[in-house]
């Protein structure tokens, strides 16, 4: 395949990704902005007026980047899990697998789709946090870039899951028993400097710790770890992630006998 | 000539120790109509698992149009369309838009995507439903849609897992006529197929497979020369009486009802004589048909001989 039939190739697994969460938008995009805006009204408006300040922050202020990238998280993962098992599930992937799509563009519309319905709902909660705060972006290129790599990741991440997935139930697992506390331990919700010392180690074996801290800085300008080595990790996650789900689609993980 | 499909000593043992292929060669020539037949689970669709690379070989070769498929992957996958046994679209998308997400995965550019997918679903019966979602197909419908979806790319070898499997007659003759119209235009074709008067009609040669092995390879005419004899069924005008037929003199003839009788005709037998017989009886032939398709006669006497 020419260099413009593989962006062809490209081009059509991203709109394809689009038009299925756009054509399911009750699911996929109403409900995570139904529930951060519940997040927004009941622990940063209602409960975080009696907490007062987080790391020098009104506690509205210092949730809102945590329950963005959260959303993020969510849903970019979500999106790839779903879309490439369901596509497993009634072998539509196998149109896909007989053309001549190398791997590398299968893996990175897949991923395209899944950080265009991250940012999606992301954009979408930004938008809903101006009803409750203002904030403007301390540092843009941190803020854009943390979000584009943490989107890819959890994308990367969703793809490795419906790769072995044999059943609904798991690609619910992953979600519901790791990804989740993660996110509530990653810092969304409190600054590290109130947790015990035992918990501030726990916390940096989190990934999510540095992701969501990382935009916390990009937007707020305050964070609890080191910004270059967050990005210098995210980046070798999706380094990481990349090659393993190049390596396993070459395998013909969960895909060919 | 130029072989569209060579297939050398190809094995597979899956993971669960069924060895499914046991050491297949198989030649199909550029531009045939080639039957692929075999109980169920011979090994056909395994076959085609592995040409079209869904499924991995233990060993051996598989080339297509002299390209080895394990080597040059994306070459050959240009040259091939694959029309599987099993119905595998999302049910939610539109007829038009599988069509040109197939092309898409081709690299089609957007404009001719668009032109073959109104060609195709035009030629298959489909265009006035281009805008249903393909749950909302009837099931031969939906194999329509897999043969368009297969063909938007032009492939030079069309693969047919089965095509035909619960579709009504009317439409299976429709679908016979064209894939005759794109095989005539140079498009090779390897069908399986468990109706066996399709085989017949369509192909220009045929394998038989069997637990995992060739047990026939050859072209359809030298097989069907094969049949030792045929039962032929004689519909007749008049009410028929035991001594009208029972003069006909070949091996055995046996009443069915009044007005029909069958009669085994060998290999070496003359029909005429039969003709011959009735006429001086006054009986008026109405029309003669085969009992059973020839194809199915031998593809079970192969069988049991395997």
């Amino acid at each position: 395949m020419s260099g413009s039939h593989k962006y062809i190739a490209f081009e059509t697994i991203l709109i394809k990704e689009i038009r299925r969460f756009a054509r399911i938008w009750v699911q996929t995009l109403v409900p995570p902005a139904i529930t951060i805006g519940l997040y927004f009204l009941i622990f940063g408006n209602l409960i975080g007026t009696r907490i007062g300040e987080m790391g020098g922050y009104a506690y509205m202020d210092f949730i809102v980047p945590g329950l963005i990238m959260m959303a993020v998280i969510q849903n970019s993962y979500a999106n790839v899990v779903a879309s490439f098992f369901s596509q497993k599930f009634q072998r539509s992937i196998e149109e896909l697998l007989v053309s001549p799509v190398p791997n590398y563009i299968i893996l990175a519309g897949f991923i395209a789709g899944g950080v265009v319905r991250g940012l999606a709902v992301g954009a979408i909660v930004t938008v809903m946090s101006f009803i409750f705060t203002d904030f403007s972006i301390h540092n843009v290129p941190v803020t854009v870039g943390v979000v584009l790599m943490t989107a890819t990741v959890f994308s990367l991440a969703g793809f490795v899951n419906a790769l072995f997935a044999n059943s609904f139930d798991d690609i619910s697992i992953i979600p519901t028993f790791v990804l989740t506390p993660l996110i509530y331990l990653g810092g969304v919700f409190y600054s590290v400097e109130l947790l015990p010392e035992a918990g501030r180690i726990v916390s940096s074996f989190n990934p999510i710790f540095y992701m969501v801290n990382t935009f916390r800085y990009g937007i707020l300008g305050t964070s609890d770890v080191n910004i270059m080595w967050a990005i210098v990790m995210l980046t070798a996650f999706v380094v990481a992630l990349f090659v393993a789900c190049i390596l396993l689609l070459r395998k013909g993980t969960g895909l060919r006998h | 000539m130029t072989s569209a499909i060579s297939i050398n000593d190809l094995r597979k043992t899956y993971a669960n120790g069924h060895e499914a292929l046991k050491g297949i060669n198989l030649e199909v020539q550029a531009r045939d109509f080639f039957a692929l037949l075999g109980p169920n689970g011979a090994g056909k669709s395994t076959i085609i698992g592995i040409i079209s690379t869904l499924v991995r070989q233990s060993s051996g070769t598989v080339s297509v149009f002299g390209r080895n498929v394990a080597t040059h992957v994306y070459e050959t996958k240009l040259d091939f369309g694959v029309v599987p046994q099993e119905v595998n679209f999302s049910p939610f998308e539109k007829v038009a838009d599988i069509v040109m997400t197939q092309a898409g995965y081709y690299g089609l550019p957007r404009a001719l995507a668009s032109e073959r997918t109104e060609k195709y679903l035009r030629k298959l019966g489909l265009w006035e439903k281009r805008d249903n979602r393909s749950r909302m197909l009837s099931g031969g419908m939906k194999r329509r849609l897999m043969i368009a979806r297969a063909l938007v790319h032009e492939p030079r070898l069309l693969i047919l897992d089965e095509p035909t499997a619960g579709v009504d007659i009317e439409l299976r003759r429709s679908m016979w006529e064209f894939l005759q119209e794109i095989n005539q235009s140079g498009t090779t074709i390897i069908l399986t197929t468990h109706y066996l008067e399709e085989a017949e009609n369509l192909c220009r040669n045929i394998a038989i497979i069997d637990e995992g092995r060739i047990i026939e390879n050859t072209s359809m005419k030298s097989l069907l020369g094969k049949l030792d004899s045929q039962t032929l069924v004689f519909d007749v005008q008049d009410e028929l009486q035991p001594e009208m037929f029972a003069g006909i003199g070949l091996a055995r003839s046996r009443l069915i009802d009044p007005h029909s009788f069958e009669v085994d005709i060998g290999r070496d037998d003359d029909v005429n004589h039969v003709f011959r017989h009735l006429e001086t009886k006054n009986v008026t032939v109405k029309g003669v048909r085969n009992k059973t398709n020839r194809l199915e006669q031998l593809f079970l006497s192969r069988l049991k001989s395997a």
